[in-house]
């Protein structure tokens, strides 16, 4: 398994990273996260129909890079570190990998090319954003194909043109394609700690909707490791920017006459945090790796995910910390990441969570 | 090369030339001309230039063939690579050949009980008289000291200079009248470290290494390849089962003495091996409290491996100093092994109070327990490391310091 990123990789790190620090700087980050619609059509278009960040991971076929779980990380990574506000994580990440891996050839064929290409938004709706043992609970297809439930929480729905809904039906779990428009859909937006992430309440009442495929139990583990790599990696971007920046920090902050960085409690905090950042980037870098290979630790994706979302509120609590009264501001932007960080601790699996998920999965290899 | 032609290479050579019936330094000399000894040495020193990786193989066709390798346990890695990257070639000559045949054993003479940490504080004292250096002072925490036939020394020749500049560095023959090693009994019974006494010691001027005053420099070479080694596994030299041949009986004679201090060094990384079999045999598996602290150790683990492959690779390529990345290597090495004693505990919970042969896993899991504190000292404090982490890898400034100007003047103990 490759354990170092190639060339080609190192050259798309270096572009998307070029792109969001220039189309997304934290000024305009700050704007999206106060517009109800959360992200600007000028910089979407820009990224994802120009850029191709969208696609990524899609299929050549199907308008895409024909990238892996290594490439999507790069983007999610760099995404994660420069905040950037709009709805990639929800179309191209979640719905993007469950059309992948759950949706029929025809469908695929249908859908993915406006996901691939930013000029469809579309968000996964699942009604568990804690486990995958949970989804199909609330949501469940009749059997004229009508859909009705409630998903506590979608990411973006508010914003999406196309929304891919897990159901549990008489076969089992399906995926259906729901216009944005369609009739019995409710989305109404959630007030949310992180604004930079728009949620909202979905509910369904005999909603029209198309299946698009079968989501067999393997399937949807599938769907969730790969969401869990690509917002590890999400994470881990936050984290090493958090890091960054708070150590720049204590360097220039000067109190009792030295840099506050000078100061031992200060240092050897910010060296357990390098520590746990780095074991945390090498585990999440695992997971794509793994995926792409198809081989390793079948739980590597929830060491990742419990890794990085716990480094990442470490790197956020010292971020805040660290820059003492200046960093409990509004005005400072430290908050945006810690809120980030929150959010994403939590979405798809709590770092415990994963850590059950993974000694299940443990148990059961041995 | 690749892992392949460098497994038919090994397999031919020791096809040709592996005997069970050789004395033991006669089959390490015909090794060491075979260029097999220490393939990751340079090819004008016994070896093949080769990476870490190939090395591997190498050592794995010799364990597929019970073959006997060139002698590796204890300090005396520290003292071939010290010599490899500062001596003069008249000392590698002379010094790393007995090294690898296993004819010489080295231990390392750093600490002092008024510097540990503070290293470049030492005043063991190195005068010249009569073209000679004469060596007074004490020393102490020295792994394998009590059987060492050399050490390596630093000593302060000039007394003048700030702290740094005044150290010198020497290949000490332990075989004389003027040094004395006692033993010393640790908190988990094994006397592993001694304390030892030199008194008018004499080296020769041929075993200064590095140049009078360059002491410091040479150290610190020392150091780093110490602590690299903390976050490497360390690979089993031994050759398992009772093999029949006159070199094994000469080759366990050697293991048993050289290995003897290091019989816990296991125990003090915390046997993470053990963790998921002694869940699984208390049943402590199936509570929800101990898999967590179980699952955090294995991300810990893994994500140090894997972290510490990539600072390799990365060092091979050339971008990244050595001190620094073994450093990190070390605290995550201190981090793991606490984290699996705490997770021990809660395996074993009351039994934790027993230790010996009628205790979990024949007593290895109490050895654990009193062992872990050691990582976290040896080989530099976690402490010193997280001061080297903030200040050489995040840049961090250094804080105020009360020790410059000559080394005469400082502040130390008594
Ligand atoms: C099992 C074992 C084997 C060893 N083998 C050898 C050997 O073979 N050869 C050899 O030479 N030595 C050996 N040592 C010694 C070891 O290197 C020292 O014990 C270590 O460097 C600490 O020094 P010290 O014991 O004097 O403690 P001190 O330096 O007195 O430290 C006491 C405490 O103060 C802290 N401290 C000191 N300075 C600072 C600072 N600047 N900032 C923050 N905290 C600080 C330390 O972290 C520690 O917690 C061995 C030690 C052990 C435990």
């Amino acid at each position: 398994m490759q354990t170092e990123f190639s060339k080609e990789q190192n050259l798309l790190r270096d572009i998307v990273s070029r792109a969001l620090r220039d189309k997304s700087p934290v000024t305009a980050v700050r704007e999206s996260m106060a517009t109800n619609r959360g992200y600007d059509p000028v910089v979407w278009q820009e990224l994802c129909g120009d850029a191709g960040l969208a696609g990524v991971h899609l299929p050549e076929v199907h308008g895409g890079a024909g990238g892996g779980a290594a490439e999507l990380g790069i983007v999610a990574e760099e995404m994660g570190r420069t905040l950037f506000c709009g709805p990639w994580f929800a179309s191209a990440v979640m719905a993007g990998t469950a059309l992948i891996e759950a949706a029929d050839e025809e469908d695929r064929g249908a859908l993915l090319p406006g996901v691939a290409d930013g000029s469809t938004i579309a968000t996964l709706v699942l009604d568990d954003l804690n486990d995958p043992a949970g989804v199909g609970g609330s949501i469940s297809s009749a059997a004229d194909g009508k859909l009705s439930g409630t998903a506590a929480m979608v990411l973006d729905a508010h914003v999406a043109d196309l929304l891919l809904v897990v159901a549990s039906g008489a076969g089992g779990l399906g995926l259906h394609a729901v216009e944005s428009g369609a009739s019995g859909l409710t989305i109404e937006p959630l007030q949310v700690v992180d604004s930079t992430r728009k949620l909202s309440r979905v509910a369904l009442a005999d909603v029209p909707g198309r299946c698009v495929g079968e989501v067999s139990g393997d399937a949807l583990n599938r769907i969730w490791d790969r969401i869990c790599s690509a917002l590890a990696h999400e994470i881990i971007g936050g984290a090493q920017h958090l890091f960054e920046t708070t150590v720049n920090y204590t360097k220039e902050r000067f109190q009792f006459g030295r840099p506050i960085g000078s100061f031992q409690a200060l240092k050897h905090r910010c060296a357990d945090l390098l520590l746990e950042i780095e074991i945390a980037r090498a585990l999440t870098h695992h997971s794509a790796r793994c995926l792409d290979a198809g081989a390793g630790e079948p739980w590597a994706a929830s060491m990742a995910k419990a890794a990085a979302a716990d480094a990442c509120m470490s790197a956020a609590r010292a971020g805040i910390q660290l820059r003492g009264g200046i960093g409990f501001t509004w005005e400072n932007d430290t908050h945006l990441w810690f809120k980030r960080a929150k959010g994403s601790e939590v979405l798809f699996g709590t770092p415990a969570i994963h850590r059950e998920r993974m000694m299940t999965m443990l148990e059961g290899a041995a | 090369m690749t892992p392949d032609r460098i497994r038919s290479e090994v397999s031919a050579w020791l096809d040709a030339n592996w005997r069970v019936d050789r004395p033991l330094i006669e089959w390490r000399n015909i090794l060491l001309e075979g260029g097999w000894a220490a393939p990751h040495w340079p090819e004008e020193w016994y070896g093949r230039g080769f990476t870490l990786d190939q090395t591997a193989v190498v050592a794995e066709v010799f364990r597929e063939r019970d073959a006997v390798p060139a002698a590796q346990v204890g300090p005396r890695g520290l003292a071939s690579e010290t010599i490899l990257a500062c001596g003069s070639d008249d000392q590698k000559r002379r010094f790393l050949r007995p090294i690898l045949t296993g004819e010489h054993t080295w231990c390392q003479l750093f600490s002092e009980p008024g510097s540990g940490s503070d290293l470049a504080g030492l005043s063991t004292r190195a005068e010249l008289k009569d073209g000679k250096w004469i060596i007074n002072g004490q020393k102490v925490w020295n792994t394998s000291a009590h059987h060492a036939d050399f050490g390596l020394l630093v000593a302060r020749s000039d007394w003048d200079v700030p702290k740094h500049q005044g150290i010198s560095y020497f290949l000490l023959d332990m075989r004389q009248p003027g040094v004395e090693a006692r033993p010393l009994r640790q908190m988990n019974g094994h006397q592993s470290f001694n304390e030892v006494f030199m008194t008018n010691a004499v080296v020769p001027p041929e075993d200064l290494i590095g140049g009078e005053g360059n002491g410091w420099h040479v150290a610190k070479t020392t150091l780093s390849f110490e602590r690299r080694g903390f976050s490497r596994r360390v690979r089993g030299s031994s050759i398992d089962g009772a093999k029949q041949g006159p070199i094994y009986e000469e080759y366990e004679e050697e293991l048993r003495i050289a290995a003897e201090p290091y019989t816990w060094y296991p125990q003090r990384e915390g046997r993470v091996d053990l963790v998921l079999p002694r869940a699984r045999e208390t049943g402590t598996i199936a509570d929800p409290a101990t898999r967590q602290e179980i699952a955090k150790l294995i991300c810990l683990y893994t994500g140090a491996r894997l972290a510490s492959d990539s600072a390799e690779a990365s060092r091979k390529a050339g971008t990244t100093e050595i001190i620094p990345a073994g450093s990190i290597g070390k605290l995550a090495a201190s981090v793991i092994a606490r984290q699996a004693s705490h997770v021990h505990t809660m395996i074993s919970r009351a039994d934790a109070m027993l230790s010996g042969p009628d205790s979990a896993a024949d007593g290895i899991i109490a050895e654990v327990l009193v062992s872990v504190p050691a990582i976290s000292i040896a080989g530099g404090t976690d402490e010193i490391q997280r001061n080297i982490i903030s200040e050489r890898v995040l840049g961090m400034p250094k804080g105020y310091r009360a020790d410059q100007g000559p080394f005469r003047d400082i502040k130390r103990n008594a």
